[in-house]
């Protein structure tokens, strides 16, 4: 079950802290004790939705193992940026084998953790999307299948950015990459069938299933902590706005992974055994265009020669997950639990 | 405790009785039956406390071990042939994380075309891995080297191949002293890693190196490889003190004291060519024979010691570096560079073509009368090859050679039967 | 572990790398200035305040109230909260309930005993204060906080100025006036009632005052000469009021028609319908959209029986009939007569015409100068008879128990200047927190709490206090929905999304600080603060 959201506390649970609830009721990244898995001095660029993520996630999943993890962790910006020699940026016991590798790995460590008796130490497999939903996928897909006792998470971008932007099978229609020009008369990224590798992971039937995004810590943390409560294979699908990438401003970085999940086009839900159980509606349906325009991977629909047509096939797209998940919510908004204010008080 | 057992059966009683912790691999003829073996044993508990984990693909197989062999488990797997090209990335980056991972090598040709036979092909494929090599002789050398490779592995930090041949040895019946637990227990003490992901002491595995230092991390895996030429020996020789037996080791010369022809090679076919050297000694021939058990790193001075008193040496390999030449007479060219011998390369048993002692003997006497050329190819069908070369020359759509020589040896073949008949 | 070269590294090295050295801008925090406190003509501090009430921290919330206002308990009944129209939370829902709010506390207060402030150290100086309105009162005890004397003057019978007789006692009871009055009276004071100061100069110079404080007011109700018989009674709407407040209402008569358009007027017609008038209409001349009369005010009249004749003057009034002309709004929207005429019957005509100040006081006052009927004052308050300070009604600004009482705590800041000789220099007001600069996607949806009424029937013909204060739980859930617009309200936004970890949290109400070694300028954190209370400014390079 997706967290309820705590309201009336002024932020309510939006925010990352806040001084009104009690600590139980408070991220982790508002603990100043935090683990701070990815610590400073990382060489991501500014604003990275990587970065982020991968903190928010980690820091998250220490608290629930109680500081019991290890990660293994695919090739790309997360790892480049986070370990150049002589210096890393990790707190948490951490293993960089290959691209294309990471849940294979990160079974080997399960294994051998099972082997040893040392089951309190939780294993924590991550990649990027192109080393989760393209050359990962295999060994992914048969981490899945065999139900080996590791929680992966997907750091997903859109797209090959640590080789320099270019398209990944979950690269978005319509998107410039370098591989996918804004040239000739389909400009950017194929409309093709889309790889939507949450509902493949929920084809294997797995414990757990989960998107999240940046922009709501609190639903992601509760995603990891309820994950870290489960065993065997577990994945969640983060969408963490790459700057760079997407070419949208630094300081954008959450706010545009809300307007991907506030326009439909990022469905966030949570799946367990392969059955949808919750999902987080949309609280400001906004339109696609809106979120289209702060990046200039879709600069090309807009300015000078625009495309209302591709805007129009990005909104069907955004229309039928809004469809398929029901993330719009016609049920009013209930009326205040005022008890619920009060119980803060004492 | 000697018995009749098949190679494989063999190599997976003495793997079991290492006490692997993970154990995982993708089957591939003709590495099936050390895996299943194993399998069982671990599935019937027999084998305990070890992880058997199926994988969908070598990649994943040598990945699994990557990260179980990283959290501080003894991890062992098994390939040939294609599955070690498919999981070559993980073999590099195993041997450069310094993990100490034993590998069954069931050697095998490689494809196109596709090929399940013996030959060297693919250990040659990982020789600059970074993996140690080893190559057996026999089935009990196998099953021996398995106990050594453990044990060099985990006190090196560095992965260990240990190459059998394929069918040739693999699905051999023949005789191997097994050892007993407390044996190898006695010879192989508990895993103790150089370096484990461990919450209580958290480290970062697997950083990005650049031009600053990359070259110093080569560099240091090649000392690591230099120190295993002084250690392999001395394994050998407290397993010799254990057993009794001659397993290991770098090189195994045998009648080469006063020889002036010394034939060289890796693995299985050591047994064939010593039987061809019998029968030329017992005529009066000067000649022995060079084995090398340990062919990465290459004992260099060993070779060399070996090959002194040699004026000819043939190398019989069963790889073959296409448009070079045999890929270990490089290296013994190497080992006896500057020194008047006279070498040649004779390429053997490819896709697994048998080595008969008969063809064997025909090139050593060659190589005796001084007509062997510095490469040759044992039991080529010229003939083959020249109608072959011809087709190409008159026609650009020829298809695909192998199936070319197949249908004219087939088609050949009746000719001849017709003729008889 | 001994690790090997190059391969292996050891946790959180990379703090070694100051990333810092990337940012071309870098954030800096900021308070900015609230709209509802830009807008309370009090000066209250209000964003602050409710940041203590939403931990339900009632008495320091009350504590930063009462800095800047004495009279919560007052001004959350009376005040018509410019604050609320100015609160950037309008956007979203609707404004925080601040006044029901600033009730609350005021009432908690009076309940359960909280005491002002200390006065400050005695100065040995001495001050008048003619006028015991919601100015002069406020001035007397800022004047105390400073420690100064006050000599608290008013020709009335009672303290409170237009606060006892002027606003009527179902809007403002009178304990709860009593209440604030005395607390400030508790702080020390020198009271003279019935007391008439006719001249300045002379009263200053008879107690040796150091400065005086002129919070007269305007007491006369505007007259205008309306035809009428001498059976006709007519009276100004402050004078009936006052005289209701004095416990002496005049009779009326059954039907009570009010002449005018401000909360006088309406204030007038709802006390008619409490004293038994069947009907009570307001004489209007303009309509609706033009009324000055609070919403809220009108509303409850008009839940209250009270109806209106819009667009109309009174031309005489002949007996028990009331001769009224039709007007009509020409472009300006100003009134013009269309000679068509209508009648009314009447008891009584009441004018809520405004009030005038009476400043004869001032007569002998050199410097002085009287335009439009009030007192012109420097910024200071200062009028132009030095050591001379007003405010309130008295002088030009509008004309409300809050403007007062900021007049008051202005001019006691002004005073102690004087006194003491010193020149104030003028302090930046901090930039608006305007509503573009929230984020206000991390706000909790939250609809406005409103105060409960009584029931119409209950309300016509008592003086029990119509608007009802919030329950406690109402009132933290209105305390909550303040967006605390341009101040850190630690939620932690920017220390939870900075990618870099540069943000260090203090904790403790002591806010958060930037790492600049670590922080590359990506400015996430400006983005994502919900208040607006971090700005990026461009790095010296
Ligand atoms: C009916 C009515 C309803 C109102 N309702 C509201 C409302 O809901 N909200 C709001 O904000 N405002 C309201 N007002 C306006 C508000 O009451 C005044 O703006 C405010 O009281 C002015 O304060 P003050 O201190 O300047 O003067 P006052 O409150 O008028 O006090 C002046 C005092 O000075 C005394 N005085 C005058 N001359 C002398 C003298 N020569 N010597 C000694 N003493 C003297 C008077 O007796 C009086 O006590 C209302 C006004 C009226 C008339
Ligand atoms: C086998 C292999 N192929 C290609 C690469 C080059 N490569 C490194 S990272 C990367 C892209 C990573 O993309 P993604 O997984 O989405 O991570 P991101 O950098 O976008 O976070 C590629 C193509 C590689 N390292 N290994
Ligand atoms: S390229 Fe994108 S994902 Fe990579 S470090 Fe930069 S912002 Fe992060
Ligand atoms: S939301 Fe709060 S701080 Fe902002 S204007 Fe309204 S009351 Fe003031
Ligand atoms: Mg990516």
């Amino acid at each position: 079950m997706t967290k309820r959201p705590v309201r009336f506390y002024q932020v309510g649970s939006f925010a990352v802290g806040n001084r009104l609830l009690t600590d139980d009721q408070r991220t982790v990244q508002s603990d100043p004790n935090r683990t701070n898995s990815i610590d400073s001095g990382h060489r991501a660029c500014q604003g990275c939705g990587e970065a982020l993520g991968a903190r928010y996630a980690l820091d998250a999943a220490m608290r629930a193992a109680a500081g019991r993890v290890v990660t293994v962790n695919a090739t790309g910006c997360l790892e480049v940026f986070s370990t150049p020699y002589p210096e890393t940026s990790w707190r948490v016991p951490w293993l960089h084998s290959l691209f294309g590798n990471a849940p294979a790995v990160a079974t080997g460590v399960a294994a051998a953790l099972r082997v040893k008796g040392r089951e309190d130490v939780r294993v924590v497999g991550q990649a990027g999307d192109g080393g989760t939903v393209d050359i990962g996928f295999g060994t992914l897909s048969g981490m899945f299948e065999r139900n080996d006792d590791v929680l992966f998470i997907c750091y997903d971008n859109e797209g090959y950015m640590n080789t320099g932007v270019q398209r990944s099978a979950a690269t978005p229609p319509a998107a410039r990459t370098a591989t996918t020009d804004a040239v000739g008369p389909e400009p950017g990224n194929v409309f093709g069938q889309g790889k939507d590798l949450p509902r493949i992971a929920m084809a294997h039937d797995i414990a757990y299933v989960a998107t999240a995004t940046v922009a709501d810590l609190h639903d992601l943390e509760h995603k990891v902590e309820h994950a870290m409560t489960l065993r065997g294979a577990r994945y969640i699908h983060i969408l963490v706005p790459c700057p760079l990438g997407w070419g949208s401003a630094s300081s954008d970085t959450i706010k545009v992974a809300r307007l991907a999940k506030e326009s439909g086009l990022f469905p966030v839900f949570e799946a367990e055994n392969g059955r949808v159980t919750s999902v987080s509606p949309i609280r400001r349906r906004t339109p696609v265009e809106e979120y289209l325009r702060l990046q200039r991977r879709y600069a090309h629909l807009f300015g000078a020669h625009p495309r209302p047509d591709i805007v129009t096939r990005l909104q069907e797209i955004a229309d039928e997950n809004i469809a398929r998940y029901g993330l719009v919510n016609d049920e009013t908004e209930e009326i205040p639990v005022l008890e619920e204010a009060k119980e803060m008080v004492h | 405790m000697l018995r009749q057992i098949e190679g494989s059966r063999a190599v997976a009683e003495t793997v079991a009785l290492c006490r692997p912790e993970v154990v995982c691999a993708y089957p591939i003829s003709p590495q099936t039956h050390i895996i299943e073996a194993v399998g069982v044993m671990v599935k019937s508990g027999r084998l305990s406390p070890c992880e058997y984990i199926n994988v969908e693909s070598e990649f994943a197989a040598m990945s699994v071990s990557i990260g179980a062999s990283a959290a501080g488990a003894r991890a062992y797997t098994a390939t040939a042939s294609q599955g070690l090209l498919f999981m070559l990335e993980a073999v590099y980056n195993a041997s450069g994380l310094g993990l100490p991972i034993v590998m069954t090598l069931a050697n095998r040709a490689i494809g196109a075309p596709i090929n399940i036979w013996n030959d060297h092909g693919d250990a040659m494929a990982a020789r600059d891995a970074g993996w140690i090599q080893l190559f057996a002789e026999t089935n009990q050398e196998a099953a021996d080297l398995h106990v050594q490779a453990f044990r060099l592995a985990e006190e090196l930090s560095v992965p260990v191949m240990v190459c059998m041949d394929g069918f040739i040895l693999t699905h051999a019946v023949e005789g191997v002293d097994l050892m007993t637990q407390e044996e190898v227990d006695s010879f192989l003490p508990p895993y103790e890693p150089r370096q484990v992901l461990d919450p209580d002491d958290p480290v970062s595995i697997g950083a990005m190196v650049g031009p600053e230092a990359f070259e110093e991390v080569r560099y240091l895996a090649h000392l690591r490889q230099l120190d295993a030429l002084a250690l392999i020996p001395t394994i050998a020789e407290s397993f010799a003190t254990l057993t009794g037996r001659d397993s290991g080791g770098l090189v195994h010369p045998y009648r080469t004291d006063d020889a002036e022809v010394i034939v060289v090679a890796l693995g299985s076919v050591l047994g064939t060519i010593k039987d061809a050297v019998d029968a030329r000694r017992a005529r009066g021939e000067r000649i022995g024979v060079l084995g090398i058990t340990t062919f990465r790193p290459f004992p260099r001075d060993g070779v060399r010691d070996a090959l002194a008193g040699a004026s000819r040496v043939v190398v019989v390999e069963k790889a073959f570096s296409v448009g070079g030449e045999g890929v270990v007479l490089t290296d013994v060219a190497m080992a006896v560079g500057g020194r008047d011998v006279t070498l040649h390369s004779v390429i053997a048993g490819l896709g697994g073509r048998p080595i008969t002692q008969r063809a064997l003997e025909s090139v050593l006497e060659r190589a005796s009368r001084g007509d062997l050329e510095r490469l040759t190819f044992l039991d080529l069908d010229e003939a083959a090859v020249s109608r072959e070369r011809s087709r190409i020359a008159a026609a650009r759509r020829t298809g695909p050679s192998a199936e070319n020589v197949l249908y004219d040896r087939a088609t050949q073949g009746s000719r001849v039967a017709q003729e008889q008949s | 572990m001994e690790t090997p070269f190059g391969i292996t590294l050891d946790v959180g090295s990379s703090r070694a790398n100051h990333t810092g050295s990337w940012r071309v801008e870098r954030p800096v925090y900021v308070d900015r200035l609230p709209p509802c406190n830009d807008a309370c003509p009090a000066g209250e501090n209000i964003q602050g305040w409710l940041y203590h009430a939403e931990s339900g921290d009632y008495e320091s919330a009350w504590r930063a109230l009462v800095e800047e206002n004495p009279l919560p308990a007052i001004m959350g009944r009376v005040c018509f909260h410019p604050c609320e129209t100015a609160c950037n939370r309008v956007r979203v829902d609707d404004a925080v309930g601040i006044n029901a709010v600033e009730r609350f506390l005021g009432d908690l207060a009076i309940e359960r005993g909280w005491t002002l402030p200390e006065p400050g150290a005695d100065t040995g100086k001495r001050i008048l204060v003619v006028g015991s309105g919601p100015a002069g009162l406020s001035a007397t005890y800022h004047l105390r906080r400073l420690g100064h004397a006050v000599h608290l003057v008013d020709s009335s019978h009672q303290l409170g100025g237009m606060m006892r007789y002027g606003i009527p006692a179902y809007r403002l009871p009178r304990d709860v006036l009593d209440a604030e009055i005395a607390r400030i009276l508790a702080m020390g004071v020198e009271v003279t009632l019935d007391h008439v100061v006719d001249d300045v100069e002379q009263e200053r110079r008879d107690g040796s005052y150091d400065a005086v404080f002129l919070a007269v007011g305007a007491q006369i109700g505007h007259r205008v000469s309306i035809p009428a018989g001498d059976s006709s009674r007519v009276v100004d709407a402050v004078t009936f009021l006052h005289q209701v407040a004095d416990d002496d209402p005049p009779l009326l008569g059954r039907r009570v028609v009010v002449y005018g358009g401000g909360d006088t007027a309406f204030d007038a017609a709802r006390t008619a319908r409490r004293l038994g008038a069947t009907d009570a209409v307001i004489v209007y001349r303009r309509n609706r959209e033009h009324m000055p009369a609070n919403e809220e005010e009108f509303a409850q009249a008009l839940g209250e029986g009270v109806t209106m004749r819009w667009l109309s003057t009174v031309n005489r009034f002949e007996g028990e009939r009331l001769v009224l002309e039709k007007m009509r709004l020409n472009e300006a929207g100003f009134p013009e007569p269309t000679g068509e005429l209508e009648e009314l019957d009447a008891d009584a005509l009441v004018l809520a015409l405004g009030q005038d100040t009476d400043l004869s006081l001032l007569e002998r006052a050199p410097g002085v100068v009287i335009r439009d009927g009030v007192v012109e004052v420097a910024p200071t308050m200062m009028t132009g008879d030095a050591g001379v300070f007003a405010g309130g009604d008295a002088v030009p600004a509008d004309r409300t128990a809050t403007v007062a009482v900021g007049h008051g705590k202005h001019a006691a800041r002004s005073i102690d200047d004087y006194v003491n000789g010193r020149v104030r220099e003028a302090v930046a007001r901090h930039e608006l927190a305007s509503f573009d600069r929230l984020n206000t996607w991390y706000y909790s949806d939250a609809p406005r709490t409103r105060r409960p009424e009584l029931e119409k029937i209950r309300r016509q013909d008592t003086f029990d206090e119509v608007v009802q204060g919030l329950t406690e739980e109402n009132a933290l859930f209105e305390a909550r929905r303040c967006l605390s617009c341009g101040n850190c309200f630690e939620c932690d936004n920017c220390f939870g999304v900075c990618p870099d970890n540069a943000v260090i949290k203090l904790g403790g109400g002591e806010r958060y600080e930037i790492d600049y070694d670590f922080c590359k300028g990506c400015g996430i954190c400006v983005s994502e603060c919900p208040c607006g209370a971090i700005e990026m400014v461009p790095e010296k390079i």
